[in-house]
C-alpha cells in the first residue's frame, strides 16, 4: 500500500513537529509514508471564506499530487473534511453552472482514499493500541470538523484510552466549538475570543497539563488563548502524543520549548 | 396582473430546474419512521398514557364507568364548583351525582359569560399515550372549542381503551380534519422565563383526566 | 518580549477575565423597535458580549433547553428516518410550491375561508389593516407569529389606528419593555425574571390591568399576572391576527402549536380571524403533519407534545370565528426559492433548536441579526429574504465558526454552514441572484478588496509550490524578527491570543533534510 502524508499548508509551516510524529508513529507501525512534495494547501481557506472558485484549481491540483497513492493520510480532520465532504460538492456546483463534469470526475478518484488520521488507525491499520507512552494528565477536544464532518465519534479517545501511563480527564462541553472557525477569528474576534476563552477555562477545570486535539489549527487559536491568559496548561496535537514512546519519547517534547524574545 | 398571478409566476420561474418527471408525492417522501413506538399491550398503553398525562402536570383518576357519576362530582366539589359547562352531548348521567348547575354549552353565550363558570367537563374524541395528548373534535360529548378554554377546571373523560392510541401517526389516523380541533397535553403552559417550563398560563390552569372502563 | 501585561488566570465558575470587564448596557432600542441601520454584526457582538448580564442570561436559558432537547429527542428511536421524512416532504412540496398553493388556496376557500396573496410586507400590512377596518373595530389580540413581525404589522396597524395586543407571555415582555425580539420561539429570552418583573410591574398599567402590587419574579407569579392583565383583553377581542406552524394543501387545515392557550384564546373567541402565512408553510398532506407533531415540540421546548395544538379548517358552524382570511405571503420567499443551493433554508419549522445550540448566538444574542430571525437560520435567512445588500445582511453570513452543531440539531436538516458558504460567495464574489422576482446579476460587496487579494496570492502561491516554499523559509529565517501583536487585520488575531512560535525549518526542509526521517528525527 502506498500511503501518503498530506500534511496541510498549515502544519507543514508552523508545526513541523507534528509531521515528524505522523511519520514516526505510521514508520512504527509498519507503514513507509511518503511526502509527495507537490501538496501545497486544500482550498478550505477560500472555500470557506466565499472564494469556492479560488479554491478549485487547488482541488485539482490536490488530485494530481495525490492520486496515484493508494491511501492519503491527514493529520487534519478539518482539512479532511474539506476533501471529502466539499470537493464533491464543488464538482457538483461546477456541473449546477454548466461547467460540466471535469472537476467532479478529477477530485473522485482521491476522495474515498483520503483518512484522517484516527480514521487510518483505527479503521485502515485496525489499532487502538499504538504502543505509545505519555506520562502526563490530558484532556482531549473534538474539533468540530472531525466530530462533526469526518464523524470520528470516539476514535481518537480509543486511541488515548490505550496510551500508557496517560491519564486522560473528560472535558466539559467538550462538543462546543472552540471559537476559531478560520477567518472567523479575526472577522469576528470578539465572539471567537469569547468561545476560545470558556473553552479554555472548561480546559483548565479539568487540572489536566496537556490539552490535546486533532487538529493544530483550534489548537493555535486555543494554545494562543491558554498563552495570553497564561493558565500553564499546554496544547498538543493528538500525532504527538501517539508518537511518543517509553524508549524514545519525541526529542522535542524532553527538551524546553525554543521560547521567542 | 394580480399578487396572486405575480406569486405563482415568480414560483414558477424560481423553479425552472426542477424536472417536468421530478419524483411525485409518493416516492418523494420515504416514511422510513415508526408508526407506533415499541409494542405494548392495550393494558401498557392506558398505562403510558396515564404515566405521560401526569408527567406534564395533568392529574390522572381511574374508574369504571359506573363509578364516573361520583367521582366526578367528587372532583368538582373538591374544586369548589357551583356551576360546570356541559357540552350538549355530555352523556347525562355523568353528572348525576354532582350538585353543581349545570350550565350547557350555547352559541349565544359571550366569552365573558364563559369566564365565571368554574369548571367544564368533556369527553373526548382520541388520546395519545406516547405524548399523554388528549384530542378534542368538537364531537357532541365535547363542545365548541371555547368551553374547554376559558373555564379554569377542565375534567376529561377518556374512555378505556378505545378511546386510546399509541402514537401521534395512529391518532391522525382517526381524526377528522375537517372537524376544529384542539389537541391538549397538560395545563396551559410556558417556557417563557428562562427556558423554563411553568404551568398555568391562559388555558385551564388545572386539567383532570377519567381514564374509565 | 512585550512587557505587555496579560490578564490573570481564568477561574472555573467566573466569566473569562477579559472579557468580563467594562460591561456596557445591552443596546437599548428607542420607542419604535426597528432594525433599519442596524451595525454589523461584528460591531453588535461586541456590545452584546461585554454585556455579562446579557451573556449570563443567554448562557442559562439555552444550555438549559439544549440539554432537554437532548433527552426528548433521544425518545425516539426513529429520530433520524423522521428528520429525513421531514426534509424530503418540505423538499417536495418546495420543488412543487405553485401546485400546492392553488390546491391550498382551493380547499381553504371550499371550507369557508377567504385567502389574499401579498407580494410584500406592505401589501400583507395593508390587506390586513383594510380587514381590521372593515370589522369596525381599533384594536385587535395576537398570537405570535413570526411572519407578522416580519412584516412589522404592528408598526403599520397602529399608523393606521389599530392597537395590536400581544399576548404571547414573551412577546407581552417585548412589547411592554419597547423591545426588539432576539429568540424566534423566546422573542424575551435576553430578559431573567428579575428583569421581567420590573418590566411588568412599570408598564403594564399604561396597556390595561396593572401588575399586582406585590409582584414577585417567581416565573408563576410572573405567569399569572400576565394571565390577568391579558383575559381582558382575549374576552372583549373582536379581531384576531395570527401566522401558523403548518397548512395542509389537501385539507385546507391550518394548525398552530403552543403553549399558554393565548393561541386558543386569539384563534377561537373572535368573530374575526386573520392568518398571514408565508407561502413556504405548506405541506401536501394531512399525513405530512405525523412527522412534525413529533419533531418540532421535541426540537423547539424539547417537550414530547406541546401543550396546545389548534387545527381549523376554514369556517365551523357556532364554534370559532364567523370569518376567516388567510393572508399568503411572498416577501422575498420566491427570490429565495430561485436559488438552488440557499433554497432549503425556507424548509425552516421555526424551531429554534439551531439558536439554542449555536455558540454564536449564546454570546452574541439575537438583537446582533438584526432581524426578526435571529441565529444560524436568521443568518442564512435575512440576508436571502432582504438580499446582501445592507452592512449587516452582508456581514450575517460571517457570524459563525462553521462549527455545523446547527446543521446536526435541524430537524429538517437544513444544511446551515452550506448556506453561509454560499452567501459568502455572494457577498465576496457577487453573481446572479433573483431579486424582486427578475434574475440579475450582482457585483461583489465593498470592503472585501484585501482580503480578496489575498486570497488570490494564496491560491497563486499554493498552486506555485516553489513560491510556498521561499515564503516559508522566509518566514522561519526571520522568525526571531517576528512581532508578538500584528498590525492591521492581524491585531484582531493577537488583541485576545499569542501567535505560535515559527518553527525554525517547514517541514518539507526537514523531510527533504533528514530523508523522510530515515537519517534520524533532528
Amino acid at each position: 500500500m502506498r500511503v501518503a502524508l498530506f500534511l496541510t499548508c498549515v502544519n507543514d509551516t508552523l508545526f513541523p513537529d507534528t509531521g515528524r510524529a505522523v511519520v514516526t508513529l505510521l514508520n512504527r507501525l509498519g507503514v513507509d509514508v511518503d511526502f509527495p512534495m507537490g501538496q501545497t494547501c486544500c482550498g478550505q481557506p477560500q472555500y470557506n471564506t466565499g472564494y469556492r472558485h479560488q479554491a478549485e484549481p487547488l482541488a485539482r491540483r490536490f488530485a494530481d499530487v495525490f492520486g496515484e497513492y493508494d491511501a492519503i493520510v491527514t493529520p487534519s480532520g478539518s482539512c479532511g473534511s474539506m476533501v471529502r465532504e466539499l470537493y464533491p460538492r464543488m464538482g457538483a456546483r461546477a456541473r449546477a453552472e454548466g461547467r460540466g463534469d471535469s472537476l467532479a470526475r478529477a477530485v473522485a478518484p482521491v476522495v474515498p482514499k483520503t483518512f484522517e488520521l484516527t480514521e487510518f488507525l483505527v479503521d485502515v491499520l485496525g489499532v487502538t493500541d499504538v504502543g505509545a507512552y505519555y506520562p502526563h494528565t490530558v484532556t482531549y477536544h473534538p474539533t468540530c470538523h472531525g466530530l462533526r464532518g469526518l464523524r470520528l465519534a470516539d476514535r481518537p479517545l480509543r486511541l488515548l484510552q490505550a496510551v500508557k501511563g496517560l491519564e486522560l480527564r473528560e472535558l466539559p462541553g467538550a462538543e462546543e466549538c472552540c471559537g476559531f472557525g478560520g477567518t472567523f477569528a479575526v472577522k469576528n474576534a470578539d465572539v471567537s475570543a469569547a468561545m476560545g476563552a470558556d473553552k479554555v477555562r472548561h480546559a483548565v477545570s479539568t487540572g489536566a497539563e496537556v490539552l490535546c486535539a486533532a487538529d493544530n489549527s483550534c489548537l493555535t487559536h486555543i494554545g494562543g488563548t491558554m498563552s495570553r491568559l497564561r493558565v500553564g496548561m499546554r496544547p498538543v496535537h493528538l500525532a504527538e502524543i501517539l508518537a511518543s514512546t517509553e524508549a524514545e519519547p519525541l526529542p522535542w517534547e524532553t527538551q524546553p520549548q525554543e521560547s521567542r524574545s | 396582473m394580480s399578487s396572486r398571478d405575480l406569486i405563482l409566476g415568480r414560483v414558477r420561474a424560481a423553479l425552472t430546474d426542477v424536472p417536468a418527471d421530478d419524483l411525485p408525492y409518493e416516492r418523494a417522501v420515504q416514511r422510513g419512521y415508526r408508526q407506533e413506538h415499541g409494542e405494548r399491550t392495550l393494558a401498557d398503553t392506558v398505562d403510558l398514557l396515564a404515566e405521560n398525562l401526569a408527567d406534564y402536570r395533568a392529574i390522572v383518576h381511574r374508574t369504571d364507568e359506573a363509578g364516573l357519576p361520583e367521582l366526578l362530582a367528587r372532583l368538582l366539589a373538591e374544586h369548589g364548583t357551583r356551576s360546570v359547562l356541559v357540552p350538549r352531548g355530555l352523556p347525562p348521567h355523568w353528572l348525576a351525582a354532582s350538585a353543581a348547575e349545570q350550565i350547557q354549552d350555547r352559541a349565544e353565550d359571550t366569552p365573558r359569560e364563559l369566564d365565571r363558570i368554574a369548571s367544564v367537563v368533556t369527553g373526548c374524541a382520541v388520546a395519545v399515550a406516547e405524548t399523554g395528548t388528549l384530542v378534542l373534535d368538537g364531537g357532541p360529548d365535547q363542545g365548541r372549542r371555547r368551553i374547554t378554554l376559558v373555564p379554569d377546571h377542565h375534567i376529561c373523560v377518556v374512555r378505556v381503551p378505545e378511546q386510546v392510541v399509541s402514537s401521534v401517526p395512529q391518532a391522525l389516523g382517526r381524526i377528522d380534519p375537517t372537524r376544529p380541533l384542539t389537541w391538549i397535553s397538560g395545563p396551559s403552559a410556558t417556557s417563557d422565563i428562562e427556558l423554563d417550563r411553568v404551568e398555568g398560563v391562559h388555558g385551564p390552569r388545572r386539567l383532570e383526566v377519567i381514564l374509565a372502563g | 518580549m512585550s512587557d505587555e501585561k496579560a490578564p490573570p488566570p481564568t477561574h472555573a465558575d467566573a466569566p473569562p477575565p477579559a472579557l468580563a470587564e467594562a460591561p456596557t448596557p445591552a443596546p437599548m432600542p428607542g420607542d419604535a423597535p426597528a432594525f433599519v441601520g442596524m451595525p454589523s454584526f461584528p460591531r453588535a457582538a461586541r456590545d452584546a458580549v461585554r454585556d455579562t448580564t446579557l451573556r449570563a442570561n443567554l448562557r442559562h436559558a439555552t444550555h438549559t433547553i439544549r440539554d432537554k432537547r437532548a433527552v426528548a429527542v433521544a425518545e425516539l428511536d426513529d429520530w433520524a428516518a423522521l428528520r429525513e421524512a421531514g426534509r424530503q416532504i418540505k423538499d417536495h412540496t418546495l420543488r412543487h410550491l405553485d401546485r400546492y398553493l392553488e390546491q391550498l388556496e382551493a380547499s381553504v376557500t371550499a371550507a369557508g375561508g377567504t385567502v389574499h396573496w401579498a407580494i410584500d410586507a406592505e401589501e400583507a400590512n395593508r390587506i390586513v389593516a383594510d380587514l381590521v377596518k372593515a370589522t369596525g373595530e381599533t384594536e385587535v389580540v395576537k398570537v405570535k407569529s413570526m411572519a407578522t413581525q416580519e412584516i412589522g404589522l404592528n408598526e403599520a396597524l397602529a399608523d393606521e389606528g389599530i392597537h395590536a395586543y400581544e399576548t404571547d407571555l414573551a412577546e407581552l415582555i417585548v412589547q411592554l419593555g419597547k423591545d426588539r425580539p432576539s429568540h424566534i420561539l423566546v422573542p424575551a429570552i435576553h430578559r431573567n425574571r428579575d428583569e421581567i418583573r420590573d418590566i411588568f410591574a412599570r408598564e403594564m398599567s399604561a396597556w390595561g390591568r396593572p401588575a399586582p402590587e406585590d409582584l414577585t419574579d417567581a416565573p408563576a407569579a410572573l405567569a399569572e399576572a400576565a394571565r390577568l392583565h391579558l383575559r381582558e383583553k382575549f374576552l372583549r377581542a373582536k379581531v384576531g391576527v395570527s401566522g401558523a406552524n403548518f397548512m395542509v394543501a389537501e385539507t385546507g387545515t391550518l394548525v398552530v402549536l403552543e403553549s399558554e392557550g393565548n393561541g386558543r384564546m386569539c384563534l377561537t373567541l373572535p368573530e374575526t380571524l386573520i392568518s398571514v402565512v408565508g407561502i413556504e408553510k405548506i405541506v401536501p398532506t394531512w399525513r405530512d403533519l405525523e412527522v412534525f407533531l413529533q419533531t418540532l415540540p421535541r426540537s423547539s421546548t424539547a417537550e414530547r407534545m406541546n401543550p396546545y395544538t389548534s387545527m381549523w379548517t376554514g369556517i365551523t358552524d357556532e364554534d370559532g370565528p364567523r370569518s376567516f382570511h388567510l393572508v399568503l405571503i411572498d416577501n422575498g420567499r420566491t427570490d429565495t426559492l430561485a436559488d438552488e443551493v440557499g433554497r432549503q433554508a425556507l424548509r425552516c419549522i421555526r424551531c429554534s433548536a439551531c439558536l439554542n445550540i449555536c455558540p454564536v448566538y449564546e454570546r452574541a444574542g439575537g438583537h446582533a441579526y438584526g432581524s426578526v430571525y435571529p441565529g444560524p437560520i436568521g443568518a442564512i435567512l435575512s440576508p436571502q429574504l432582504r438580499g446582501t445588500g445592507s452592512e449587516i445582511d452582508a456581514s450575517l453570513p460571517y457570524a459563525s465558526s462553521l462549527c455545523g452543531a446547527c446543521y446536526d440539531v435541524c430537524p429538517v436538516a437544513i444544511d446551515i454552514p452550506e448556506v453561509l458558504v454560499h452567501l459568502r460567495e455572494r457577498v465576496v464574489e457577487g453573481g446572479p441572484v433573483t431579486r424582486g422576482g427578475t434574475k440579475t446579476v450582482i457585483r461583489p460587496a465593498r470592503g472585501h478588496a484585501a482580503e480578496r487579494a489575498a486570497m488570490r496570492a494564496a491560491r497563486w502561491a499554493s498552486t506555485h509550490p516553489g513560491v510556498l516554499r521561499a515564503g516559508q523559509r522566509l518566514a522561519s529565517r526571520t522568525r526571531r524578527l517576528h512581532p508578538r501583536t500584528l498590525p492591521g487585520p492581524g491585531k484582531a488575531w493577537t488583541a485576545t491570543r499569542d501567535l505560535p512560535p515559527m518553527p525554525p525549518e517547514p517541514f518539507r526542509d526537514w523531510w527533504q533534510r533528514t530523508n523522510g526521517g530515515k537519517d534520524g528525527l533532528r
